[in-house]
């Protein structure tokens, strides 16, 4: 019994010691859903990047999911040396709970902290069975459309407001018919899911829905990894430029000794080796220049409206997605149907 | 369980053909019986648990070992382990106390300590993770007071045993106190009067007549401990290689398309589980006596 407690003891110690005090530097990106693939192709090629440049070894570790959950995690505490999230809203609200990273983070880095871009299409399953088009069949009574919970997705968040920028442009701005029509493409969501993989899951794999309101790299990546004899993307007539932010996460990183490091790593993402990997994994590079043309080729044109359009982050978050906000006022009736 | 019921009550001294007892039924009811029950066993557990092993093995040995030897999946194994360990540890020492407090002695408040070791049974396991948040996180209670102080709980380790020893904290003491009461304190008291003192008398006289019933409960702690999502999901920050427990690890793979290993890690938990339960098993079967007197309740 003794010595059964004794190795227990051991055990414990040993695990503290090894996450608190190993000697090489280790650094934490928390990240949004489906960033998983680019990131592990980027930690290993910036982990080789920095042993040649300063003969030292760097571990990157990842946390993902949907990006306000993780923004949550990251308030309550979770110890992020950079945050890579889907929108500038999550990075927002960790700067005002905790005071970590700098009110004007923006500003920090190239392209508004942005080194890919993405946007919203449709994926659909072989064939387009339903005939799914553009924005206006979404909410017809016979098309199921998966897409996630905007309260904890960022990327469920672009999807509304890709919706609506369409709606917008189709009603002339009738904010009426905006809303009816918003809402009733929610009537046709069977499930919330809380992040964009989640939601992709729901679709691929337990085959729901008839459309999927998708991250175009997200479309992307289904395609690639299940076939494109069970898939096919659609590009609707207008989508949003989405623009997932990066940003350090000072107080952890200066608490931790990681600064340096950690905004290195932020800047690789701006390089070639950075942006060449970011479009090959389907997001579309802030310097295409940089990029290999080959993968630029396989992002379609389309029209694509912006943040600014509905007055940036800071009035669209609160007016569109805060307690009892736009989503919440359009969505209840769909719950209760 | 309804084979056993059906051998206690019938076959023991069956009654004059006349004289049909009402829990004798006829024989094709008792086909019928044994037939749902039968079935209902094999398309709610055995298929499930045959897929999972089949969807674990699609890819080839190969691909199954290099999918539980891979470094993410070893830390995930280990962290796995290390909690249980020191969770039944703590719950087993927790466990003894309580169930000896509660069946051995008379005190104050002692029907609301038997109401509140129920309590992790009734909370959901998402509410069991978040409250530890609430308390630990850097916006909680105490967690800015530790933050100073350079401990971190929360998406840590301490936080995750944390959370499993709250989810799997009933579990000895409830196998234990029924037990315990029923056996009353006379032994205790023969010992008492014969010289031993208090130490001595738990050793030698309360804990041998409670070993299975402590095993048991260990048993199922430890299978619980294992295979807790919910509560350690919302504590871990998820963060791979290095708070991911087996069951987070598993669906992580999932989501990644990574079909094949997750089901490999899933075989592997549910290994884990049936080792559990074959030992259970195993010591129902060779110390049936004594653990007849145990499970009474």
């Amino acid at each position: 019994m003794r010595r059964f407690r004794m190795a227990l003891l051991a055990a414990f110690g040993a695990a503290t010691i090894a996450t608190s005090a190993s000697g090489e530097t280790t650094l934490l990106n928390v990240s949004y859903d489906p960033t998983r693939e680019l990131y592990r192709q980027f930690n290993e090629a910036f982990a080789e990047h920095w042993q040649e440049k300063t003969g030292k070894t760097v571990t990157i570790r990842m946390s993902h999911g949907g990006s306000g959950s993780q923004a949550r995690s990251v308030i309550d505490g979770l110890e992020a040396d950079v945050v890579t999230l889907a929108l500038e809203a999550d990075i927002n609200a960790i700067a005002e709970a905790t005071g970590k990273i700098p009110a004007d983070w923006r500003g920090r880095l190239a392209n508004n902290s942005a080194p890919y871009t993405s946007t919203i299409v449709f994926l659909v399953r072989q064939g387009n069975p339903k005939n799914v088009q553009d924005w206006d069949d979404l909410a017809r009574d016979d098309v199921q459309v998966i897409t996630p919970n905007p309260n904890t997705s960022g990327g469920a968040r672009w999807n509304f407001l890709a919706a609506w920028a369409w709606a917008q442009k189709q009603f002339a701005g009738d904010e009426e018919k905006i809303r009816a029509y918003v809402g009733s493409l929610y009537r046709n969501v069977p499930v919330l899911d809380t992040g964009a993989r989640g939601s992709t899951t729901t679709f691929v794999q337990r085959g729901i829905g008839d459309v999927l309101l998708s991250w175009e790299n997200e479309a992307f990546l289904a395609l690639e990894e299940l076939g494109p004899e069970q898939f096919e993307i659609v590009v609707p007539s207008v989508s949003i430029l989405a623009e997932p932010p990066v940003a350090l996460v000072e107080g952890n990183a200066e608490r931790k000794g990681t600064t340096a490091v950690a905004q290195a790593y932020l800047e690789f993402l701006y390089t070639r080796p950075g942006q060449t990997l970011a479009a090959r994994h389907y997001y579309r590079p802030f310097k295409p220049e940089l990029a290999d043309p080959a993968d630029l080729e396989r992002f379609p044109d389309l029209e694509l409206v912006t943040i600014d359009d509905f007055g940036g982050w800071v009035e669209a978050q609160p007016h569109f997605f805060g307690d009892g906000g736009v989503f919440d006022q359009i969505y209840k009736p769909a719950s209760r149907s | 369980m309804a084979v056993e019921t059906m051998t206690l009550f019938t076959s023991p001294v069956s009654p004059p053909r006349r004289l049909r007892s009402a829990t004798s039924e006829a024989p094709e009811i008792k086909v019928v019986l044994t037939t749902i029950a039968l079935l209902f066993v094999a398309i709610f557990l055995l298929l499930p648990l045959a897929a999972v092993f089949v969807e674990a093995f699609r890819g080839g040995i190969a691909a199954y070992l290099s999918a539980i030897t891979e470094p993410d999946a070893l830390t995930a194994i280990r962290l796995t382990l290390t909690v249980a360990a020191i969770a039944v540890f703590c719950n087993l020492v927790f466990g003894v106390a309580a169930a000896w407090a509660i069946a051995k002695f008379e005190f104050k408040g002692k029907s609301l300590l038997t109401t509140l070791i129920d309590l992790p049974f009734s909370v959901s396991p998402v509410i069991s993770g978040l409250v530890y948040v609430l308390l630990f996180g850097a916006q909680g209670y105490l967690g800015p007071w530790l933050g100073e102080r350079g401990v971190q709980i929360v998406f840590a380790i301490p936080g995750i045993v944390l959370a499993t020893i709250f989810v799997t904290f009933p579990f000895v003491a409830r196998e234990l106190i029924p037990l315990m009461q029923e056996q009353g304190t006379a032994e205790e008291e023969a010992a008492l009067s014969l010289g031993a003192n208090g130490w001595q008398t738990f050793v030698f006289v309360t804990l041998p007549n409670v070993k299975w019933a402590l095993l048991y409960g260990v048993l199922l702690c430890n299978a619980r401990a294992m295979g807790e999502f919910g509560a350690v999901a919302v504590i871990s920050g998820k963060i791979r290689g290095v708070t991911n427990t087996m069951p987070l690890h598993v669906e992580i793979l999932y989501n990644e398309y990574a079909f094949s290993a997750a089901f490999a890690v899933a075989s592997l938990l549910a290994l884990l589980s049936l080792v559990t339960l074959a030992v259970k098993t195993f010591l129902e079967w060779r110390f049936a006596d004594g653990i007849a007197v145990g499970r009474s309740h």
